[in-house]
C-alpha cells in the first residue's frame, strides 16, 4: 500500500508544474490555518493617518482605505477562500455524483424525475440563484458555504450521468450483473471508478470556481460580511481607488488567481497520474 | 425525433412549472412582513395595507400562486417598486442587451474553445500545447470582474481606445456597438473560452487512442480529416454537457459584467432587484431568465441526441 503511494506521487510529481501547484496549495494551506504566525500585522487594525500607503519595509503591499496592512488581510482572506471553496465543491460532489449515478444507471422515470429537478435548477443561473438564496436566508460563512455548494450540484449530477450513459452499457456492467452482483455494487465497484477521471477534472475545476463564486459574490457585497477579509471584497475596495494605489486592488486578485491556477494544474496531473491509460505517456 | 422534440417540450413545461414555485416561494421565505422589507420601516399604515393587499399577500398560498402564475401567463408580469414601472416594459427594454452580450459571449467561448482544445490534444506535449493550456489555466483561474478592472485601466484609462462604460445594439450604431461590445465579450468569454478548452483536451485524450481513430487512420484517410471527423465529433458529447450551461453563465456573468460597465441590462436588473428587496421584480425576471434557459437546454439536447446515437432517445 505505502509503496503503491509512493509510486502514485512519483507519477503525480513527475511534471515539476504539478509539484510547483501542490506547494502553492501548501503555501496558502499554511496561509490560512497558521494566519496569526504568517501576518505580520493585525488584519483589522485601522489607522486613517497612513491610509492608502505603497510599498514599505512595514507594509509590504502598502494599507487599504481604512490603513490596514493589505498583506496580512491578503493572508488572512486566505481562509475564507480555503474554506468556502473546498467545503461547497465536496458538498456539491458528493450529493451531485450520487444523483448522477442513480440517474444515469436506473434511468426511467428515475431518471426522468431527477434530470427534470437538476434541469430547473440549471436554468436559473448559478451567481443569480446565490445572491437571491443570500438575500432571503441572510449573510454568514456556512450559508454561503451551503448556497455556492447547492448552486453547484447540477454540473456533477449531469457529468456523472452522461459518464453513466455511455458506461453502463459495457461488457464488464453486464458481466457484474450476470454474476449476481447488486446494482449498489455495480455502481459503486465497476461504474463510479470508470467514470470518475472527468469528475476529479471537474472538482478540481470547481475548487477553482467556488473560490471564484465565493469572491465574485463578496464583490457583489453579497458574500463574506465586513470587516472578515475576503479577497473579491478587497478588489471592489480598491477598485474605488484605482488611480492613487492600485496595488490596492490588484494584489488580492492575483492571490485568487495564484490559488485557484494552483487547484487547477493540481487537478490536471492527478488526473493524469489517475488514468491508466495517460499514466503510460507520462 | 418528432416525438422526441414533443416528448422534451413537455418535459420544459414541467421544469418551468418547478422553476415558477421555486421563484414563487422565493418571497415566502423572507423573515418579517416583504412589504416593510421592501420599502423601508417608515411608510404609513395605509401606504403598507394597499401595496400588501395589491400584491395579493392578504390571500392564502395556493391563491397567491395561482394568480401569480395566470398573470405571469397572461403576459403581466407586476409592478417593480424600485424602478416605478411594469416588468414587462423593464424586461423588453433590458433582454436584447443582455441576449446580444450572452449569445456573442457563449459564440466565442465555444468556437475558440473546442478550437483550443482539438489544436493541444493533438499537438499533445509540444511547445502549443503548454503555451496554450498554461493560458487556459490562466483564463480560468482569472476572476471576470478582476480582468475588467484591469482591462478598463489599460485600455480605456490609460490608452484611451475603447469607452470603459455603456452599450449600444448593433442594429442601431454597428461601429459604436462592436467599441462597447470588446471589453465586456472578452470578460465574459474569457472563462468560457478557458473551460472548453481544457474540457476538449481531456475529452480528446480519451477519443484519440480509440480503435475506430485507428481504424480511420489505417483506412489511409489523411489526417486533418481523422480529426476533426472523428475525434473531433467524438469528443463533442461532453463539450455538449457543458455548452447548455454556457449561456446560463453567461446570463450569470452578465450580472457582473454589467454592473462594472454600466450596461443596462438583465443582469444588473437582477442585481438590483435582489439589492433592493424589489420581490416581484425578482420572482419575474427569475422565471423568464429560466424560460430563455429551458429553451437553450431544449436546443442542446436535441444536439446531444444527434452527436451520440449511443445514447437511446427512450
Amino acid at each position: 500500500m505505502l509503496q503503491k503511494a509512493r509510486k502514485f506521487c512519483t507519477v503525480l510529481f513527475s511534471r515539476k508544474i504539478v509539484l510547483v501547484s501542490a506547494l502553492v496549495i501548501l503555501f496558502f494551506a499554511i496561509c490560512a490555518i497558521a494566519s496569526p504566525l504568517m501576518a505580520p500585522c493585525d488584519p483589522y487594525e485601522q489607522d486613517l493617518s497612513r491610509r492608502l500607503e505603497g510599498v514599505s519595509s512595514e507594509h509590504w503591499l502598502g494599507t487599504d482605505q481604512l490603513g490596514r496592512d493589505l498583506y496580512s488581510r491578503i493572508v488572512y482572506g486566505s481562509r475564507v477562500a480555503f474554506m468556502v471553496g473546498i467545503l461547497a465543491v465536496i458538498a456539491a460532489a458528493v450529493m451531485g455524483c450520487a444523483i448522477g449515478l442513480v440517474s444515469g444507471y436506473f434511468g426511467g422515470w428515475v431518471d426522468q424525475v431527477l434530470m427534470r429537478l437538476m434541469e430547473a435548477q440549471m436554468s436559473i443561473p448559478p451567481l443569480i440563484l446565490a445572491l437571491a438564496l443570500v438575500a432571503v436566508f441572510g449573510r454568514s460563512i456556512p450559508m454561503l458555504i451551503f448556497v455556492l455548494g447547492v448552486s453547484a450540484i447540477p454540473n456533477f449530477a449531469r457529468m456523472m450521468r452522461g459518464q453513466v450513459l455511455s458506461v453502463r452499457e459495457m461488457d464488464y456492467v453486464a458481466a457484474s450483473r450476470i454474476r449476481g452482483n447488486s446494482n449498489t455494487a455495480t455502481m459503486v465497484r465497476h461504474i463510479l471508478p470508470n467514470c470518475i477521471s472527468p469528475i476529479i477534472v471537474i472538482m478540481t475545476q470547481s475548487i477553482g470556481g467556488s473560490i471564484l463564486a465565493e469572491a465574485s459574490m463578496s464583490f457583489l457585497g453579497a458574500g463574506i460580511v465586513p470587516p472578515t477579509a475576503s479577497w473579491g471584497a478587497m478588489v471592489n475596495d480598491g477598485y474605488s481607488y484605482i488611480y492613487d494605489a492600485p496595488l490596492f486592488a490588484l494584489a488580492p486578485g492575483v492571490a485568487i488567481i495564484l490559488l485557484v491556477l494552483a487547484f487547477n494544474i493540481f487537478g490536471d496531473g492527478l488526473r493524469d497520474a489517475l488514468d491508466p491509460r495517460l499514466r503510460g505517456a507520462l | 425525433m418528432g416525438r422526441f422534440i414533443l416528448k422534451r417540450l413537455w418535459q420544459t413545461l414541467i421544469i418551468l412549472l418547478l422553476v415558477s414555485v421555486v421563484a414563487f416561494m422565493l418571497i415566502q421565505f423572507i423573515p418579517g412582513d416583504p412589504v416593510y422589507v421592501m420599502l423601508g420601516e417608515n411608510i404609513s399604515k395605509e401606504y403598507h395595507d394597499t401595496v400588501y393587499e395589491s400584491m395579493g399577500l392578504n390571500q392564502p398560498l395556493t391563491t397567491q400562486y395561482f394568480n401569480w402564475l395566470g398573470n405571469m401567463l397572461r403576459g403581466d408580469m407586476g409592478y417593480s417598486y424600485h424602478f416605478r414601472k411594469n416588468v414587462n416594459q423593464l424586461i423588453a427594454s433590458r433582454l436584447p442587451v443582455t441576449l446580444t452580450l450572452g449569445i456573442i459571449s457563449a459564440v466565442v467561448s465555444v468556437v475558440l474553445g473546442v478550437f483550443f482544445g482539438a489544436v493541444t490534444a493533438v499537438k499533445r506535449g509540444t511547445a502549443t500545447d503548454t503555451t496554450l493550456t498554461v493560458l487556459a489555466n490562466i483564463g480560468l483561474a482569472t476572476p471576470s470582474f478582476w480582468i475588467a478592472v484591469l482591462l478598463v485601466y489599460i485600455f480605456s484609462v490609460k490608452l484611451g481606445w475603447l469607452p470603459a462604460v455603456g452599450f449600444t445594439l448593433p442594429w442601431v450604431n454597428f461601429q459604436k456597438s462592436i467599441r462597447q461590445m470588446i471589453l465586456p465579450v472578452i470578460c465574459m468569454s474569457m472563462g468560457g473560452v478557458a473551460s472548453y478548452t481544457r474540457q476538449m483536451r481531456s475529452s480528446m485524450l480519451e477519443v484519440i487512442h480509440q480503435d475506430y481513430v485507428r481504424t480511420a487512420r489505417s483506412k489511409g484517410l489523411p489526417e486533418n480529416k481523422v480529426i476533426w471527423r472523428y475525434a473531433v465529433k467524438n469528443s463533442l458529447i461532453p463539450i455538449l454537457t457543458m455548452a447548455s450551461t454556457t449561456l446560463r453563465g453567461c446570463i450569470g456573468g452578465s450580472a457582473i459584467i454589467e454592473t462594472m460597465f454600466n450596461i443596462v441590462g438583465m443582469g444588473q436588473i437582477m442585481v438590483i432587484a435582489i439589492n433592493y428587496c424589489d420581490y416581484q421584480l425578482l420572482q419575474s425576471s427569475l422565471f423568464f431568465m429560466a424560460g430563455i434557459t429551458c429553451l437553450c437546454n431544449l436546443i442542446v439536447d436535441i444536439a446531444y441526441a444527434y452527436a451520440d446515437p449511443r445514447i437511446r432517445l427512450e
